[in-house]
């Protein structure tokens, strides 16, 4: 996006490094979320997570450890899976997508229906995490990436016979789900691969 | 989380001197390592200077057949690259073995090598740390150390390196290439980081402001490299033990043998007594175990984390005997 980015340093520091001793702690952020801009001046602390949440409104990413360790924050960045909670708002300037932008006004995106129809979940924080993740795992399958359990030779997952309960297992171990219902979202991602 | 000031670099000579401008500054690119103990209170810089858009993300071959891997390429990327994965299958395999999808997603090839210990101690604020905060102590040499050092930690840190990505580079040979005010050098990548000693507040020979722009790699040496990790469940861990080797076996022989072992000290830790060992002779379990033992006679375990020792002697005898049957 073009119109996406930061600025901030740019009052803080001078052409041929001019030291201020009172550096600007807050910026100037546009961020493209779910096809709308926002337009925000933001603490520099500020994560990715607490500004969908705390400024936005978008409290469909969840806040679970805060560390990156359990998923829960998983939104799409540019397309790519991360973590929200450990992505500074300041530092992010490409396109947003979160559980929010997912479905296609009222059609649920094809993760979301299987979601449902599998009964992949029990309490269901755990969910929006699990559901933006599966999103970018299946297009990182698609595009031909390897996991920890691909054997080395061969090409990664691109064909949907390859992403076996094994490998979706592997590929989804950055979300955790305390309720357990891992055996049916695994079934409801390779429903939703095929 | 303490207040900072913040500076995106387009340019190297710009970060550089944003740094410089700012005291106590540090660099940030994937952030997964740096937000995480900034929110602990561990880091507290005053200024971040934003590295991940400067024009460090390419990988490719050099002239002499090897390659060369930009500091800011993400760890997803440098583990699916068709070259990396075909030429050092040890270091996409390392890669892979590493965190999650998501941080690897976001984490990059400087950062991976510049993250600091997980040594509970050092995360914790309210507790002593001589790599956080010198001088202080070390509990961990009486206290939690299961997952910490077996091999040259000191009496004043038994913290291990946690990166899986810096274990295959070390048997790789990787150079590992910084750029400063005073210009450009080179560092082995097993001399990148340092052993504890009486300053564990210094993980690696980096000097303040210098800049890690990329890694590069000889053209492969062993006919075969591997990357093998122990840990406490199958996936999202950091290592217990792991091993990475390449191997070269010709006529029955070890024509080549690089051997290097994580989870187990302040630093990727190469093996070369075990190298030593096998060289010439011949490639069998025997010679493998004879080797692993010659290095592994160098370990010092604490109380609770000798279980290491013969874990790093199984698991590397397994990859030397895998790797001496591929075809």
């Amino acid at each position: 996006m073009d119109d996406a980015g930061a600025t901030s340093g740019s009052r803080t520091f001078r052409e041929g490094g001019t030291e201020e001793r009172h550096p600007d702690p807050t910026s100037f952020v546009s961020l493209r979320i779910n096809g709308n801009t926002h337009e925000l001046r933001l603490d520099n602390r500020t994560t990715l997570l607490d500004t969908l949440r705390e400024h936005l409104d978008l409290t469909g990413a969840k806040k679970g450890c805060d560390h990156g360790q359990c998923g829960a924050c998983t939104v799409l960045v540019g397309g790519r899976r991360i973590n929200s909670c450990l992505v500074l708002a300041v530092t992010c300037d490409e396109p947003v997508t979160t559980i929010e932008g997912l479905a296609d006004h009222d059609r649920l995106h094809p993760l979301q229906e299987a979601f449902v129809a599998r009964d992949a979940l029990q309490c269901g924080y755990c969910t929006p995490g699990q559901i933006c993740s599966a999103v970018a795992m299946l297009d990182e399958a698609a595009a031909g990436h390897p996991s920890h359990v691909t054997p080395p030779g061969r090409p990664g997952a691109g064909d949907p016979e390859l992403l076996t309960p094994e490998e979706i297992r592997e590929r989804m171990s950055g979300n955790i789900c305390r309720c357990g219902a891992y055996a049916n979202i695994v079934d409801a991602i390779q429903e939703a691969a095929r | 989380m303490k207040p900072f000031g913040y500076l995106r670099a387009d340019r190297t000579d710009q970060a550089l001197a944003a740094y410089a401008a700012h005291p106590g500054a540090q660099y940030v690119a994937g952030g997964t390592n740096l937000v995480d103990l900034m929110k602990l209170g561990v880091a507290t810089p005053p200024f971040l200077v934003d590295i991940s858009r400067l024009p460090l993300d390419g990988v490719d071959e050099t002239a002499d057949g090897g390659l060369r891997i930009g500091a800011t390429v993400r760890n997803s990327d440098l583990a699916a690259h068709p070259l990396v994965r075909t030429r050092y299958t040890a270091l996409s395999q390392a890669l892979l073995a590493g965190a999650s999808a998501q941080l690897r997603n976001a984490a990059t090839t400087g950062g991976n090598l510049l993250q600091r210990t997980r040594c509970p101690y050092f995360q914790d604020t309210s507790k002593p740390c001589n790599k956080r905060a010198p001088g202080t102590g070390c509990p961990a040499r009486e206290g939690v150390h299961r997952d910490l050092a077996v091999l040259g930690h000191s009496a004043r840190c038994v913290a291990t390196h946690p990166s899986d990505m810096a274990v295959a580079l070390a048997a790789l040979d990787a150079q590992v290439h910084l750029l400063g005010l005073d210009g450009e050098r080179t560092v082995p990548l097993t001399e990148f980081h340092r052993l504890p000693g009486d300053t564990p507040e210094h993980d690696t020979v980096v000097r303040p402001g210098e800049l890690v722009t990329a890694v590069t790699l000889p053209p492969p040496a062993g006919a075969h490299s591997a990357y093998r990790k122990a840990r406490d469940r199958a996936s999202y861990a950091f290592a217990l033990v792991s091993v990475a080797a390449a191997l070269t076996v010709e006529e029955g022989a070890v024509r080549h043998a690089a051997l290097a072992f994580g989870g187990v000290a302040h630093a990727p830790w190469r093996a070369r007594a075990a190298e030593e060992v096998l060289r010439g002779e011949p490639a069998t379990e025997e010679t493998y175990a004879r080797a692993v033992d010659a290095e592994l006679a160098a370990a010092d375990p604490l109380r609770d984390n000798a279980f290491k020792v013969p874990l790093a002697r199984g698991l590397a005898v397994r990859v030397l005997t895998d790797l001496a049957f591929r075809p």
